[in-house]
């Protein structure tokens, strides 16, 4: 039995960011080894896990899609012992002021993050928030030191450590998309005692924050007749509270819009309505920010769906979820797997799909 | 007249017990106005060692430790155990609380940190709008701390009361030479007083005070002062190092003063002209048993210097202060160097202190 406070805590407390997946990877795919009958790897690092059909002949497949890759920094200069910083993923330079990293040099540093002082700025900048130039990472460390420690391209991640919050939230950096990887791995132990009658290929993607590469060359290589997207989407919390927020500890949400097959959407919602699951439905008329925006073109096009876990303060180096929208997420997840026979294509998609 | 010059004197260095009891104070919470946890270390701290320890009106801890001479002179040496923080002053719901700031605290440094809230340490987080849902306009602007809340999760309404304190929740740890941590303005201080006290030189009558909301204006120092009287005052703090490269590449002529250069000695402040005979003695002082320091750039900011030497009939004072980078922010950095060297000057001068340093004028 996977204790899911004890993963996630796990999953939030170790680096993994984009395109340097593996510090995450290795843990995931351990708790997954016995959980699918074939682990893989795929060029560009994402972990493909599969559980085979219990039916013999022809049958389809799904791809239940989790990005694994954390926002973070990359030294991008070293001026007088202090590191200067690049950001990966999209950040927020205001979230960064006054934050403990940890610097992957030789070895692990710890280090601050500040901007200059306004007292040395040029008067105009008094009172503003930083450029990017205007970051720096203090190690504490005499400049020699760090000249040997640390280069260019080391990567920084976030040093905020796992935090219980009352109401059985959970905080910490890297929530997106942890969060979304312990609800997939909830519902592959969840299905394990299950006949299947299609192929399940679990997914941790890769590079989700830059370039989405992962999800589009895993979806290339394993055809999937279907893809289910997990992602974080945002909570209610204090300043955002229009349509794009979800209340935390209210369910998963069923992602509606151009990026996601509204009969996909449709069979989520039925099925949710079946389980007497929370949820609510998620519109996103443009774009769902997701893996899904690249596997819905991958190949001659797959369906897609979207499920998001509320996430408060996304981005920022502490995020915080609800576990129970997690658990939620990966009951309804594995609701949808158990449920899928030879002919769902047909039922969900009509004549013309098959 | 020459002072008695101890040629063969020890001085203190500083080892593990020393850097646990720091990370411990800075580790505790206490806020401006509520001091409790400060001062329950520093009593425990100090009272084998002490004659006398009073808590006063105002909650500073006010600690006495007698001479052997007759007619010693009386030194209060000044410490402050508050730090900046904040107060919880709505209960919004859901665990969502607005507060307001108890010390001069830039509003930049706040968004994305995890606070403690209340005495019972609960986890809070000061959350910040993902950057997804944030106009352009707003992401050149710095984010108003009257738009931050504190968040406890959405389980936990009312476990925490307006009125409760609450402030960062880093936790100390040492990198290096160096040593991060929150409220090392002014536990380092703290931690210095409390060593002096163990140490003290039976020549002279020893006068501590543990003060409170410094960060508020220097209420304790105040009172601290007319209650023990003394006939000199040193304030030891902890003052900015802004010794960093300029954007500019010009060269940094305004860093206040510099980690690596040992303690840093106040001339002038907004507050306060320190006591010429005072500067030279530390200084000689300095010299004399090979203690690097440096002269504080005079200019803004201020000590509980400030206040001491206004009340009764005009107190001499100086300030040391130990360099620290990043003051009122969630994580200071010092040097562990720093901090020893400070230690080892007013130990020292304390040791070869007499009532002649106020014999001569002023000047």
């Amino acid at each position: 039995m996977i204790d899911l406070s004890t993963f996630l805590k796990e999953m939030i407390s170790l680096p993994g960011l984009s395109g340097y997946e593996s510090p995450v990877r290795e843990p995931i795919a351990r708790t997954w080894q016995p959980l699918v009958d074939e682990l893989s790897v795929s060029k560009l690092g994402s972990l493909h896990g599969l559980r085979r059909a219990n039916v013999k002949g022809d049958h389809h497949s799904v791809l239940i899609a989790t990005h694994m890759d954390a926002i973070g920094l990359m030294v991008a200069g070293l001026d007088d012992g202090l590191l200067r910083v690049m950001s990966i993923g999209g950040l927020d330079l205001r979230i960064l002021v006054g934050q403990m990293v940890t610097v992957h040099g030789k070895r692990e540093l710890p280090g601050i993050l500040q901007m200059i002082p306004d007292r040395l700025q040029d008067k105009s900048k008094a009172g503003s928030p930083p450029g990017i130039t205007d970051l720096f990472i203090d190690t504490g460390l005499p400049i020699n030191e760090v000249s040997d420690l640390v280069k260019l391209g080391d990567l920084v991640s976030f040093a905020t450590p796992p935090q219980e919050m009352s109401g059985g939230a959970l905080a910490g950096h890297s929530l997106d998309n942890r969060a979304s990887v312990a609800a997939l791995t909830l519902c592959l132990e969840e299905i394990r005692k299950f006949n299947l009658a299609w192929d399940v290929w679990a997914v941790a993607t890769t590079q989700e924050e830059e370039t989405l590469v992962g999800a589009r060359t895993s979806a290339y290589e394993i055809k999937p007749d279907i893809a289910v997207v997990v992602d974080v989407t945002f909570a209610k919390g204090p300043g955002v509270t229009d349509y794009h927020t979800f209340a935390a500890g209210k369910g998963p949400t069923i992602g509606v819009g151009s990026n996601m097959h509204p009969a996909l959407g449709k069979y989520f919602k039925t099925l949710a309505d079946e389980m007497d699951l929370p949820y609510a439905m998620e519109y996103m008329p443009k774009s769902s920010g997701t893996d899904a925006m690249a596997i819905q073109v991958s190949e001659e096009g797959i369906p897609c769906a979207v499920l998001g876990i509320p996430l408060r303060y996304m981005h920022t180096p502490l995020e915080m979820v609800v576990l129970k929208d997690i658990q939620r997420t990966g009951r309804l997840l594995a609701r949808f797997i158990t449920q899928l026979e030879t002919d769902t294509m047909e039922k969900i998609f009509g004549e013309r799909k098959a | 007249m020459n002072p008695k010059i101890k040629t063969n004197l020890e001085l203190p260095t500083i080892d593990s017990s020393q850097i646990s009891l720091l990370e411990r104070l800075s580790n505790a919470v206490s806020v401006s106005g509520d001091e409790r946890e400060v001062r329950q270390i520093v009593i425990d701290s100090v009272k084998p060692y002490s004659d006398d320890i009073t808590v006063d009106a105002m909650g500073n801890v006010l600690v006495t430790c007698k001479s052997k001479s007759d007619h010693p002179i009386r030194v209060m040496l000044d410490a402050h155990m508050d730090e900046v923080g904040f107060m919880i002053v709505e209960d919004e719901g859901d665990g969502i609380y607005s507060f307001e700031m108890l010390g001069g605290v830039d509003q930049r440094q706040l968004p994305g940190k995890a606070v403690l809230v209340g005495k019972d340490h609960l986890a809070g987080i000061i959350g910040a709008k993902p950057i997804h849902l944030a106009d352009t306009d707003e992401l050149h602007a710095a984010i108003p701390q009257k738009s931050l809340r504190v968040d406890l999760g959405p389980g936990n309404a009312g476990k925490v009361n307006p009125g409760d304190m609450g402030t960062f929740a880093t936790r100390f740890v040492q990198a290096g030479p160096s040593l991060m941590g929150k409220a090392l303005d002014d536990r380092l201080g703290v931690a210095t007083l409390i060593e002096l006290i163990k140490r003290h030189p039976n020549q002279i009558e020893l006068l501590a005070s543990f003060s409170v909301q410094e960060e508020l204006g220097l209420r304790g120092a105040k009172i601290a002062a007319v209650a023990l009287h003394p006939d000199l005052a040193i304030a030891i703090d902890s003052t900015p190092a802004i010794d960093l490269p300029r954007p500019d590449q010009k060269e940094n002529s305004v860093y206040n003063c510099k980690l690596d250069e040992g303690p840093a000695i106040y001339v002038a402040d907004a507050g306060t002209i320190s006591d010429p005979r005072l500067i030279r003695f530390l200084a000689q002082t300095a010299e004399k048993y090979a203690i690097p320091f440096q002269y504080r750039q005079p200019g803004g900011g201020g000590t509980n210097a400030g206040v001491i030497h206004k009340v009764l009939g005009g107190i001499p004072v100086v300030s040391v202060s130990i360099p620290g980078r990043y003051a009122h922010t969630p994580v200071l950095l010092a040097r562990l160097a720093d901090w020893e060297n400070t230690l080892k000057l007013i130990y020292a001068a304390l040791n070869d202190l007499t009532p002649a340093i106020l014999a001569p004028d002023r000047n």
